[in-house]
């Protein structure tokens, strides 16, 4: 790791968005991850996201485990509250969270580690109740911050700089589609466009949204024997779709070619354009999908895009039917029975 | 021998076989007796299985109105299950009765010459209930048993029926089979038995209005009332039926009565992590949350709590003890997670631990639990047990002050940031080490913060600097002096004459001392009494204990778990102390209590002559 302080990230330039906020105003701390680590990139394309999506920072809470990925949250969106919890559990208390007060925008940070080995049991968890969240997890195939050791995401045969993994690996994308997420997709830290409105869309959508995040670990797990590298992910990387991430109710009018854009609206009632770069990849198509990933993965390559939406979404607090008001925002007045109904009750203890 | 006679002081056993469906007569029984006006003491003892295993309902009937168990024996048995036979019968008094199904005659029974047998042919009266399959005959024979015990006890059958009646509301048919059952054994001990049972339910006005409740009902009342929102937990004995209390109370009065929405949320979390885990995200997000657990729910967390404590992110949880170690008995009671609740996690952590002595202690703390919790902004652990938890205690009324409000700690708010307000997570403005906290989403560009469990400086800024570390470390400690004076003193109460010998105890121990203290003052042993409702121990408990030659610590764990937290927090002399210690998992008896004291004393008498 370098404990040489960064300059601050480098903007297109200081144009305020709708909102009046520029880039600035979604940056956070200064990082201190590796210079060239994936994980910043995504920070990076986080902060677009937010910018182009006119979010105002402190809508968002900004949650994570242990790790270097978990430490990213302090990187950007200052102005919003974060939580850095403890290594694997942030999914339970993203959870806690959101029941709380649904009305905030959810974003869960967390590494492979963290997600597919300590956490995977909450991982599974919050992604089968449907919170209301984008779930990103920056996968690099090692534990970062412990210095390299794989993780269970690292494909069987892969090799770090000092050993080869002989297990097979977990595909979160994979057990997200298993487990009901509406809203799967998988890109990568060096490809801002596709990551940005993937970003978006996920940030739009109303349910569970899982991004598996190619991140790769230069310190660790970017050798060319590895299947996190920059040059792995590039050369294999196939993108079933490009996403374009539409705001406002506005139906689409502009003619495509039959058969190369598919359009989604989301619960929200924003739209997604997607460039189908895939002739017969259907993203509304769960088992298909899920198929397709496997087949794909046999074949050695990287399946990245919006890989699965569910256009109508629920979420877990429409299962729990828990009233429109934030639960931290009721008072004793919703919420004690007061000294009459007690007496009463008392007497059927009687 | 002499049958015992006895008017309104006697116990009743009832050994069943689990899962044959007694528990519902057994407690028909209890509450016929407190409808006629006398106090009774009710005990659940159950194996940690669903069918087929022995459990036993045990019956103070105690007009001077002790509510602790009295002991091992009882006076009355009411045998039902043949595997426990010689074991229950071992275990009546002498001159006491024996209660069984004599269809068959007994052959190779044991038997004892000292025990009155009182025979009543449960399974040929069940057979004449027309129109019933056999699993409802079943059933019925526990009310046919409860109208014989009835009659030989001359309790008021009106009463039962009344009883009978609201338990059925609305299912005729099954009240009309009920009645019938409980009048084919009244009458038949009416019959054949008569005169032959000198035990009496005599009507009485002992009871008052004091209510008959479980403590895991009664804290997930007292949640509803002290405006917890979420509830995470994980099904453990004996700490379920507090979430199932919770979820019901919730559904009576928080669902909104327009939109027929809730105002609560609960998550049957995939395992106690996650529990705790989803508490301390609504805390931190400003909901009041808590967790329900056990023993190894407490183990599991134990990684949350340090960060809870570290972060002062608040939290309140529901310690259901039951024995352990690792699954231990989990259907018996103990009060064993002490020290590890009040260090819970790795580090120097301590927290604030509550101990209620009954069910309507249960509630008040409960509620009172989230406004500490709140205050302090650390977790809070309601160190209840199974047998406060899972028994029907007779206690007094639940009362609520509707003026009361809840106290949601520092929170600082947008005006007030607006208008410029100073704010700084983790410094001490006001000097009570408490610090301020903002919620997410509170202003738009002041006021946010990053919660995190590792090392950061006063403006929660990441910091490994020693200073800062030391700083917040400290400030902890002074945060758990300011708690002392926040939480419930503990309750001392004197002998009536003057001693040099002290007793303490805490928690569901509270009955069976108080009995233990009354015998013990008819024999000339004198003890001031200090009931602990609290960790930290506050000057009170230093200043009881230094003012006494000899101090008692009566507890149900066999390490002597709050005698060890006394001495290590309060600089206490471990010689002033003398450990009291039950842990077989059976509630404490006032007279293991008795016994233990007495002959501790004539030791100490005597090593003070010598
Ligand atoms: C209970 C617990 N066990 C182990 C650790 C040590 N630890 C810290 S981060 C980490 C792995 C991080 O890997 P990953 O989640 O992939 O994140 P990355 O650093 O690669 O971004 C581990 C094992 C910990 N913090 N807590
Ligand atoms: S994940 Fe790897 S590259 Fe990134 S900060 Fe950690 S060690 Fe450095």
């Amino acid at each position: 790791m370098t404990y040489i302080a960064k300059p601050k990230l480098h903007h297109p330039g200081l144009k305020p968005n709708k909102l009046g906020f520029t880039h600035r105003d979604y940056e956070g701390s200064i990082s201190t991850l590796c210079a060239g680590c994936g994980h910043d990139s995504i920070s990076a394309a986080l902060i677009q996201a937010a910018y182009e999506l006119d979010l105002e920072p402190y809508r968002v809470a900004k949650m994570s485990g242990i790790g270097c990925s978990s430490k990213t949250p302090d990187y950007f969106l200052g102005n919003a509250h974060g939580f850095n919890s403890v290594h694997g559990r942030m999914p339970s208390v993203l959870t806690g969270a959101n029941l709380a007060n649904r009305d905030l925008i959810y974003l869960g940070v967390s590494g492979d580690g963290d997600s597919a080995s300590i956490g995977l049991g909450q991982f599974a968890h919050c992604v089968r109740r449907g919170v209301n969240m984008v779930y990103i997890c920056e996968n690099n195939g090692v534990y970062g911050l412990t210095k390299g050791q794989f993780s269970a995401t690292a494909d069987k045969g892969s090799r770090s700089k000092t050993a080869v993994n002989s297990d097979n690996p977990i595909d979160l994308v994979s057990l997200a589609l298993v487990l009901g997420a509406t809203f799967v997709a998988r890109s990568f830290s060096g490809d801002k466009k596709q990551l940005v409105p993937l970003l978006k869309a996920a940030i739009a959508h109303q349910g569970s949204a899982v991004l598996d995040v190619i991140s790769p670990c230069v310190q660790f797990n970017n050798n060319p024997q590895s299947t996190k590298s920059y040059d792995f992910v590039r050369e294999h990387n196939e993108a079933v779709n490009r996403l374009d991430f539409i705001e406002g109710r506005s139906p689409i009018t502009a003619d495509y070619e039959p058969g190369t854009v598919q359009v989604v609206q989301q619960h929200d009632g924003s739209f997604l354009k997607l460039s189908k770069l895939h002739a017969d990849y259907d993203p509304t198509d769960r088992a298909g999908a899920m198929a397709y990933l496997q087949a794909r993965h046999a074949a050695g390559e990287v399946v990245t895009g919006l890989l699965y939406l569910e256009e109508q979404a629920d979420d877990l607090h429409a299962g729990l039917n828990t009233t429109a008001t934030p639960l931290n925002k009721l008072t004793e007045r919703e919420l004690c029975p007061g000294s009459a109904k007690l007496a009463a009750l008392n007497d059927e203890y009687r | 021998m002499q049958p015992i006679s006895a008017v309104n002081d006697f116990v009743v056993k009832f050994a069943n076989v689990n899962g044959s469906g007694s528990a519902s007569a057994n407690e028909l029984f209890a509450r016929a007796i407190l409808r006629m006006g006398v106090p009774v003491c009710s005990r659940n003892i159950f194996p940690s299985n669903i069918q087929g295993l022995p459990t036993w309902y045990e019956v103070r009937v105690s007009g001077e109105g002790w509510l602790g168990r009295r002991g091992e024996t009882a006076d009355l048995v009411v045998a039902m299950n043949p595997q426990t036979w010689n074991k229950d019968v071992d275990s009546i008094e002498a001159g006491g009765y024996l209660l069984y199904d004599s269809t068959k005659p007994l052959t190779t029974q044991k038997l004892r010459p000292d025990v009155n047998l009182l025979g009543v042919p449960l399974t040929s009266l069940s057979n004449q209930i027309e129109g019933t399959i056999p699993r409802e005959r079943q059933l019925l024979k526990n009310v046919i048993t409860l109208g014989a015990a009835a009659q030989l006890l001359s309790m008021h059958l009106e009463i039962i029926e009344a009883l009978i009646a609201d338990q059925f509301k609305g299912k005729d048919k099954l009240i009309k089979l009920n009645y019938r059952a409980m009048q084919l054994g009244y009458d038949y001990a009416a019959a054949n038995l008569a005169g032959k049972c000198r035990l009496k339910v005599e009507k009485a006005d002992k009871v008052g209005d004091r209510i008959f409740i479980q403590g895991n009902d009664a804290a997930g009342l007292g949640a509803v009332y002290g405006g917890a929102t979420v509830c995470a937990w994980y099904p453990i004995t004996p700490s379920t039926s507090l979430a199932e209390a919770f979820t019901a109370h919730c559904k009576t009065f928080r669902v909104d009565p327009v939109t027929k929405k809730n105002n609560f949320a609960i998550v049957q979390a995939e395992d106690e992590i996650a529990a705790i885990g989803m508490v301390i995200g609504a805390n931190w997000n400003g909901a009041r949350g808590f967790t329900a657990t056990s023993g190894p729910g407490i183990s599991l967390m134990q990684e949350f709590f340090g960060l809870a404590y570290f972060a002062e992110v608040p939290a309140v949880v529901f310690d259901i003890q039951r024995g352990g170690p690792s699954t231990g008995m989990p259907t018996r009671t103990q009060q064993s997670d002490i020290l590890l609740a009040a260090y819970a996690s790795h580090g120097d952590t301590k927290h604030v631990l509550l101990f209620p002595e009954d069910p309507r202690e249960a509630f008040e703390f409960a509620a009172e639990a989230f406004d500490l919790a709140e205050r302090l902004q650390t977790p809070v652990f309601v160190m209840m047990d199974l047998d406060i938890g899972m028994n029907d205690w007779l206690c007094k009324p639940l009362t609520w002050d509707d003026s009361r409000k809840y106290d949601r700690g520092k929170i600082v708010t947008a005006e007030e940031l607006e208008a410029g307000k100073f704010f700084g997570r983790y410094t001490d403005v006001d000097g009570d080490a408490i610090p301020y906290r903002t919620l997410p989403a509170t202003h738009p560009s002041k006021g946010a913060y990053f919660t995190r469990g590792s090392s950061r400086n006063a403006m929660a800024k990441y910091s490994e600097e020693g200073a800062d570390y030391v700083y917040n470390m400290q400030r902890l400690l002074r945060k758990l002096e300011t708690a002392k004076g926040l939480v419930p003193a503990p309750v001392r109460r004197d002998a009536k004459e003057k001693t040099r010998y002290g007793a303490i105890y805490f928690g569901s121990t509270t009955p069976a001392m108080d009995e233990a203290l009354a015998v013990l003052e008819k024999h000339g042993i004198h003890l001031n009494t200090l009931r602990l409702r609290a960790f930290p121990f506050g000057e009170e408990v230093v200043d009881f204990v230094q003012a006494h030659d000899q101090v008692f610590v009566v507890e149900q764990n066999r390490d002597a778990q709050m005698q060890k937290l006394m001495v290590n927090e309060c600089a206490l002399d471990p010689a002033r102390f003398i450990s009291i210690l039950h842990y077989d998992g059976t509630p404490i008896t006032a007279r293991f209590i008795t016994q233990a004291i007495a002959e501790r004393m004539k030791v100490t008498h005597k090593e003070a002559a010598e």
